[in-house]
């Protein structure tokens, strides 16, 4: 598995950094052209990692085995909660939702950004770190 | 634009086929698609396929190729068409374009997928390229769980009821009962759904689509072409398609697939009807709540409506709109790649007044395809 798919992939998935237009609008993850104004070369913006959640499931199937050797850190703790959280400054994405009993999360619960490991490529590869959220 | 009918459809069962091969439930499709159409190979002029991951289902690319040479085609075009759950549609969005444009007279377009060569989490990977792989599956969520994301939205805005989506599963169950090429010829019952294993919260096993195994074919010809060939030839009155956000989260409205709102406007647009003059209807049921939101999309019912719209029993056969009398790819089975095609075939018999205790003596038929979670959708519609 090659490392650059990982490392180009830190700003985003370690910083919450996503971009801005000059029209000021803002996306996550950064796009190549703003999806406002159509227009290129935006540049970085980092978001608070602040949200609340607008919807949510509790993952009880995983898509890597929990026992296999590639796995995605998630399938290890199932069921474990992905929701979509919309942030303060607007964008929306989808992460992992963790220290929360999944019985507890509901609809309109805040959330903040946390540091967590995402991803193992087996005993002697990659792993990769990035976002999930937890309540306030 | 010239006017398209077709004018022959053929499929395999749909289920664990463990016996069979990709390419041979393709070639069993597109054999009886063309002896139902009462032609044979040299009057077919273009081939179209649509699959949605031959490459990680069965380690197999370059289908365009393989369709025509194991299908006994010499030399003729064909294309691989993907767009994920919506590639059978949209393969046959293209090749009735093909035809209406004057390019070919005749076009065979098949859809198949062979899912069942791999165990449930590949299975559940492979699905899951479906979504933005960077930001949605990779960091956990799969593909049930992007539409339980929809189901927990909706029961939260509109009051809908987890037992309202069991019973668009018990529906289609009951339907596909009389369909013989169906997965699952059984009923079940609400507390059935209720009690199976959960999945994806709120969604239960029993609220998805299985992993199957088909292969389904139709024949396209021209207007001359299909007066002289067909005594009952279904025609492509309209076609829409279009697409929306590929991740869910970037939808300003989570429960409307843009996709089918404009692949709809466009299709009724083109056969200069309304929602109100559809009699039955295939729509992508992948999961129980794909089927609620279509028929809100599609115009149907309105906003928040479809729960009570399937409780009133409105959506059987026998009832004001009978949706997917095939058994929908709930209990028909979703061989991805094929799904699109099989709502066709659903529609041509019904039309045709072919399809047995199934038949609700509709006119005019619509289907709608799904990719993803609506990232692709396509609409078409059929009238005799
Ligand atoms: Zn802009």
């Amino acid at each position: 598995m090659a490392v650059p798919k990982f490392w180009r992939q830190i700003p985003a998935l370690y910083n919450l950094e996503g971009s801005v237009c000059g029209c000021g609008a803002l996306a996550f993850p950064p796009r190549e052209v703003c999806p406002k104004c159509h227009a290129v070369g935006l540049k970085p913006h980092r978001f608070r990692g602040k949200g609340t959640v607008e919807t949510f499931t509790i993952i009880r199937t995983p898509t890597t085995d929990p026992e296999g050797e590639n796995i995605e850190v998630p399938a290890r703790s199932i069921p474990y909660v992905m929701g979509i959280i919309r942030l303060e400054e607007g964008p929306r994405l989808t992460a992992q939702i963790v220290d929360a009993r999944p019985e507890d999360v509901r609809i309109g619960d805040r959330v903040e950004l946390v540091f967590r490991k995402l991803l193992e490529k087996g005993p002697k590869g990659v792993i990769q770190y990035g976002y999930k959220f937890r309540p306030v | 634009m010239r006017k398209v009918a077709i004018i022959g459809v053929g499929m395999t069962p749909f289920g664990q086929l463990w016996d069979r091969s990709l390419i041979s439930l393709a070639v069993e499709a597109g054999a009886k698609a063309i002896h139902d159409a009462g032609i044979t190979h040299k009057d077919v002029g273009v081939l179209y396929g649509g699959t949605m991951s031959s490459g990680l289902f069965s380690g197999q690319e370059h289908l365009a190729s393989m369709f025509a040479d194991h299908s006994g085609f010499d030399h003729i075009p064909s294309v691989r068409v993907e767009a994920a759950c919506a590639s059978g549609g949209l393969a046959l969005r293209q090749a009735y374009i093909d035809v209406a444009s004057g390019a070919h007279d005749i076009a065979v377009v098949g859809g198949v997928e062979k899912m069942t060569d791999l165990g449930i989490y590949p299975v559940t990977k492979v699905l899951s390229t479906a979504a933005d792989a960077e930001r949605e599956s990779s960091l956990g969520v799969t593909f049930p769980g992007i539409y339980a994301m929809m189901a927990r939205l909706h029961m939260h805005k509109y009051h809908t009821t987890e037992e309202q989506l069991a019973m668009v599963a018990v529906k289609n169950h009951a339907h596909a009962i009389h369909n013989p090429h169906a997965q699952f010829r059984r009923a079940i019952t609400v507390d059935q759904v209720m009690g199976s294993v959960k999945i994806a919260d709120p969604l239960k096993l029993l609220d998805a689509s299985p992993v199957s195994d088909g292969g389904a074919a139709l024949v396209l010809a021209d207007e001359k072409t299909a007066r002289s060939q067909s005594d009952t030839p279904v025609w492509i009155a309209g076609s829409g398609h279009a697409t929306d956000t590929i991740a869910l989260h970037d939808r300003e409205d989570m429960l409307s697939m843009r996709s089918t709102v404009y692949a709809a406007r466009d299709a009724f647009r083109q056969a200069g009807l309304s929602p109100k003059d559809i009699g039955m209807a295939e729509l992508h049921d992948c999961f129980t709540i794909a089927e609620l939101l279509a028929l809100e999309d599609l115009g149907f019912v309105d906003r928040g409506a479809s729960g009570s719209f399937i409780e009133q029993g409105q959506a059987h056969i026998g009832g004001s709109l009978p949706i997917n009398p095939s058994g929908g790819l709930k209990a028909k089975g979703h061989p991805v790649g094929a799904s699109g095609i099989a709502q066709a075939i659903e529609s041509v018999l019904q039309l045709r007044g072919d399809a047995g205790l199934r038949n609700t003596g509709a006119e005019i038929a619509l289907t709608q395809n799904v990719g993803g979670s609506g990232g692709t959708a396509v609409v078409h519609i059929f009238r005799r």
